[in-house]
């Protein structure tokens, strides 16, 4: 809070928009590059930059969280996906679909209209980073105390996507599936 | 820090991950973008979390929840991608047509 | 069992065996000739057993009211007086030798079950019509009758013609049944009863003096519908073209149901065409038209059945004359005779046609031994035509001797009520159809029955012998034409009294037309051994052969143009009206066609544009916000 001026940025200011260029260029090279392991590693770089922002701004537990889920095991998960789809290594020319320019347009317009319209909603807006909010006592007190119903069922769904996982990937199989 | 650089962030990467959707061929590839629009809104979670100061720390908890959805949702959506992949042999997603109107339509039977 | 309860199981017996047969006809046919025969038996029974206990005495009414009908009320009511009774008695014993005479004659007919039910509804129809004393009721049996002749002449549908006779026939009597209805209803407004007793009580009282305000008007619309059911100029187009049917039942409805209907209603409510003298006249007219053109078409005619179809239209006409001097009593008393001739001159013309094989007067007249063959035809079918002809003292002379006299008397002015132009118009037609008639019976016996042997080379064709029950009921039916018209001293005490005996003016002059017909006839055939008619007819013989080209008439003035507005109607809904609903059927089909072509199956498309959409409705929120 020491100043509150736009251009006048404070270290965590310049780190965070240095970090963002990088999650934003990776989350670029993720969606474009025509190497299909390739972007999933982008997706970690994306994703570990995330982490960092996430840091940055003082949620420390949902960082490592972020580190630990996202990058310990959904990515594991995509590149298990990519391998079982036998995707090919190096450039497939074919990684994008005929739906390019459009999709295109369509996230250009989406992406200047919401920088638009979130600019102009929270130009006055600052965070005061200086007494952390996000450590995981706080965090695992709120967690516990206010959100434990939500955590429990969480729980519960997680467990059902488990099961389903399974089932989905069984029945083919018992079915006389080719594998 | 100014609330505008992650929410900007935020917008930038959910409309990447949209592109990605409505641009990848690979139904992976396509996972891969959803995961990234979800982590945008994961990100605009935490830093309005941290901006309101939310004394029950509702983004974060809800950033926490959103993580271990997304992990479901991964899990499922490669079980079914695994499964078409073995029944169709593919998984490129414009290739995949069963409901399209058929080409030569029959106009009085229908 | 009292008179009311007697009358009343009169048309009911043949309604619930019509009912009857049709219900069971197909499962159990053995039973179809029993339930044909014996409940009309049995009614004809109770019909005479009522007219016994009526004897001539006073009208015995009975009413009884089922549901409120509000207005005018409806009522189920009976009226039976001496014209009632005879009617009845006529309608039952009739019917009866019909029945009987069907199962010979319709032994091999595959539908003999519905023909027999629906002769049976049609003789409960007549009889309701005859003892009914309610408009209302009246007309319900008037039209059930209507659509029983429909399916009975129609009853070898296979055949084109019989399919044209049939809706011609309905069509026709349709046609004069509309007015019938409005005249009815007319007169019931008028008059404020439905009531035929009340009615003719109010109209000739002294006592209320009721005078009908429109008498003309519902007269001439009553005589349309009378004209329909009679068949009298210029309605009569469906009876010769009714000859499509079965035998029987051309004796049925010429003789004593469909046809009597009509003159018989006038005969019911004479006093409404009384009141109106204009109405009279036209039925005068009416009369002598029919009259005259049916016994030249008559004469003219080469099939037996057309010739008695003919001969029916110009014995109805005589009747219509009668009402139309206002004399019920002789109208009546040829009703009765006629039926009784007519009857037995169709069965008797039945049996030639089933031991020839044809009906046509040509053919019959190179036949040899047909006298022999059918000799019961023979005898009773010269006993019919001598009463057809009005030869003393056979019953048609009688008849048509009481008519003669009673349009004599109106037209000398001898009688008030009735016109004396109408007197003169139905005495001189009279005279005139008396030899015309004469001289069509002559060349019809004739024809069928006498010529040299070396005229007649061809042999009879070797059918199955006649069925006894058939020449029993022509036997049966013989009796009548022979004795019923010296009955006169007896019918008109059960009358009205007018005096139905024989003058001598009329009755010399009647005998001397009917002999100077026959003879000439006889003259015509003795001279080349072959047809009278045309020696007889002149230059008159093709026209009145085709029925004086009336049915090109109609067909000129109203089928033709009928079917050219048909075919305009069906121009303007293919052309016009179709162009619109195909074009309301085709627009959306081709819009779903373009709508089709977006559903291409890519799940990316989809997603594009409902992305796409959610973008310009947040554009334009943000719009609409930045605007306010």
């Amino acid at each position: 809070m020491t100043s509150r001026e736009l251009l006048s940025p404070s270290g965590q200011d310049v780190v965070f928009v240095l970090v963002g260029l990088v999650v934003l260029g990776a989350a670029v090279l993720c969606v474009t590059t025509r190497q299909l392991v390739h972007a999933a590693l982008w997706l970690v770089v994306a994703l570990g930059g995330l982490a960092v922002q996430y840091l940055l701004l003082t949620a420390e537990f949902v960082a490592w969280v972020q580190v630990l889920i996202y990058l310990g095991s959904v990515v594991v998960l995509l590149l298990f996906g990519l391998m079982l789809t036998k995707a090919p290594i190096g450039p497939s020319p074919d990684a994008d679909s005929g739906n390019r320019p459009v999709a295109l347009a369509v996230a250009l317009a989406a992406a200047a209209l919401l920088v638009t319209l979130v600019i102009d909603a929270f130009r006055t807006a600052w965070i005061d980073l200086d007494t952390p909010h996000g450590t995981a006592e706080q965090v695992g007190d709120s967690l516990f105390r206010t959100w434990v119903l939500p955590f429990e069922a969480l729980s519960v769904l997680l467990l059902a996507a488990l099961i389903g996982a399974i089932v989905v990937s069984r029945v083919r199989s018992r079915a006389g599936g080719d594998r | 820090m100014h609330l505008v650089y992650p929410a900007v962030l935020a917008v930038l990467l959910f409309c990447v991950g949209l592109y990605g959707v409505l641009a990848r061929r690979n139904a992976v590839l396509v996972l891969m973008s959803v995961e990234l629009m979800l982590a945008a809104v994961s990100l605009n979670l935490v830093a309005f979390d941290v901006w309101l100061r939310d004394a029950t720390h509702a983004g974060q908890v809800f950033t926490l929840f959103l993580i271990a959805l997304s992990a479901a949702e991964i899990g499922i959506g490669l079980a079914i991608v695994l499964l078409v992949h073995r029944a169709r042999g593919t998984v490129a997603i414009d290739e995949l047509r069963a409901l399209r109107e058929p080409r030569a339509p029959q106009r009085e039977t229908e | 069992m009292n008179t009311t309860t007697a009358a009343v199981l009169v048309p009911l017996l043949p309604l619930a065996a019509a009912a009857l047969i049709l219900l069971t006809g197909r499962s159990a046919p053995g039973y179809v000739r029993p339930l044909a025969v014996l409940p009309t038996l049995a009614a004809a029974a109770l019909a005479v057993l009522v007219a016994v206990r009526q004897g001539g005495d006073d009208p015995i009414d009975a009413a009884t009211r089922l549901t409120p009908t509000g207005g005018i009320p409806v009522q189920l009511a009976l009226h039976l007086d001496g014209f009632a009774v005879l009617v009845a008695v006529l309608v039952a014993v009739v019917a009866t030798c019909v029945q009987l005479y069907s199962i010979g004659y319709m032994a091999d007919d595959p539908r003999y079950a519905s023909y027999a039910a629906l002769v049976s509804l049609f003789t409960a129809a007549m009889l309701l019509v005859v003892y009914a004393d309610d408009l209302i009721v009246l007309l319900v049996g008037w039209e059930v009758m209507g659509i029983c002749s429909y399916f009975l002449v129609g009853h070898y549908w296979e055949t084109p013609a019989a399919r044209a006779a049939s809706l011609k026939a309905f069509l026709v009597t349709k046609l004069g049944d509309v007015p019938f209805l409005l005249g009815i209803l007319a007169l019931a407004t008028d008059v404020g009863t439905f009531r035929i007793s009340t009615i003719v009580t109010r109209l000739t009282s002294s006592l209320s003096d009721h005078q009908l305000d429109h008498p003309t008007l519902i007269a001439l619309l009553l005589l349309a519908g009378v004209a329909g059911k009679s068949a009298q100029f210029p309605l009569h187009t469906w009876l010769p073209g009714a000859m499509a049917g079965p035998t029987p039942v051309s004796a049925l409805i010429h003789a004593a149901t469909m046809v009597a209907a009509g003159v018989y209603f006038i005969a019911r409510l004479l006093p409404v065409f009384a009141a109106s003298a204009a109405a009279l006249t036209v039925l005068a007219v009416v009369a002598a038209l029919t009259l005259l053109g049916s016994a030249l078409a008559a004469l003219a005619q080469d099939d037996i059945k057309r010739v008695l179809a003919y001969s029916t239209i110009g014995q109805l006409g005589y009747m219509t004359g009668a009402l139309a001097v206002a004399d019920r009593d002789a109208a009546v008393f040829h009703l009765l005779t006629h039926g009784a001739f007519k009857a037995l001159l169709f069965l008797g013309a039945g049996v030639l046609i089933h031991t020839a094989g044809t009906g046509s007067l040509r053919a019959l007249s190179r036949m040899d031994g047909l006298r022999r063959r059918a000799a019961d035809a023979y005898w009773t079918m010269a006993i019919g035509l001598l009463a057809l002809a009005a030869v003393p003292p056979f019953a048609g002379f009688f008849s048509k001797e009481a008519v003669l006299t009673a349009a004599e008397h109106t037209a000398l002015g001898d009688t008030h009520g009735a016109p004396a132009v109408a007197g003169w118009l139905v005495l001189v037609a009279g005279l005139l159809a008396a030899p015309l008639t004469a001289a069509y019976a002559a060349r019809l016996f004739l024809l069928a029955f006498y010529g040299p042997a070396d005229t007649r080379p061809d042999p009879v064709p070797a059918a199955e012998g006649t069925n006894p029950v058939m020449t029993a009921t022509l036997w049966v039916l013989a009796l009548p034409s022979l004795l019923l018209g010296l009955s006169y001293p007896w019918l008109d005490d059960w009358w009205d009294g007018g005096g139905l005996g024989p003058q001598l003016t009329t009755s010399v002059l009647a005998v001397a037309a009917a002999l100077t017909g026959l003879l000439a006839a006889w003259a015509a055939w003795r001279r080349a051994w072959s047809d009278p008619a045309p020696a007889l007819l002149g230059p008159l013989r093709a026209p009145a052969a085709a029925g004086f080209h009336l049915d090109a008439l109609y067909t000129a003035a109203v089928v033709r143009p009928t079917l050219a507005g048909a075919r305009l109607v069906r121009f303007l809904d293919r052309a016009v009206i179709e162009t619109y609903v195909r074009g309301a059927a085709a627009a959306p089909g081709r819009l779903g066609a373009l709508a089709r072509r977006a559903q291409t199956g890519n799940v990316q498309t989809y997603l594009s544009a409902v992305v796409a959409g959610a973008l310009v409705l947040g554009v334009a929120a943000v719009l609409v916000a930045a605007g306010e």
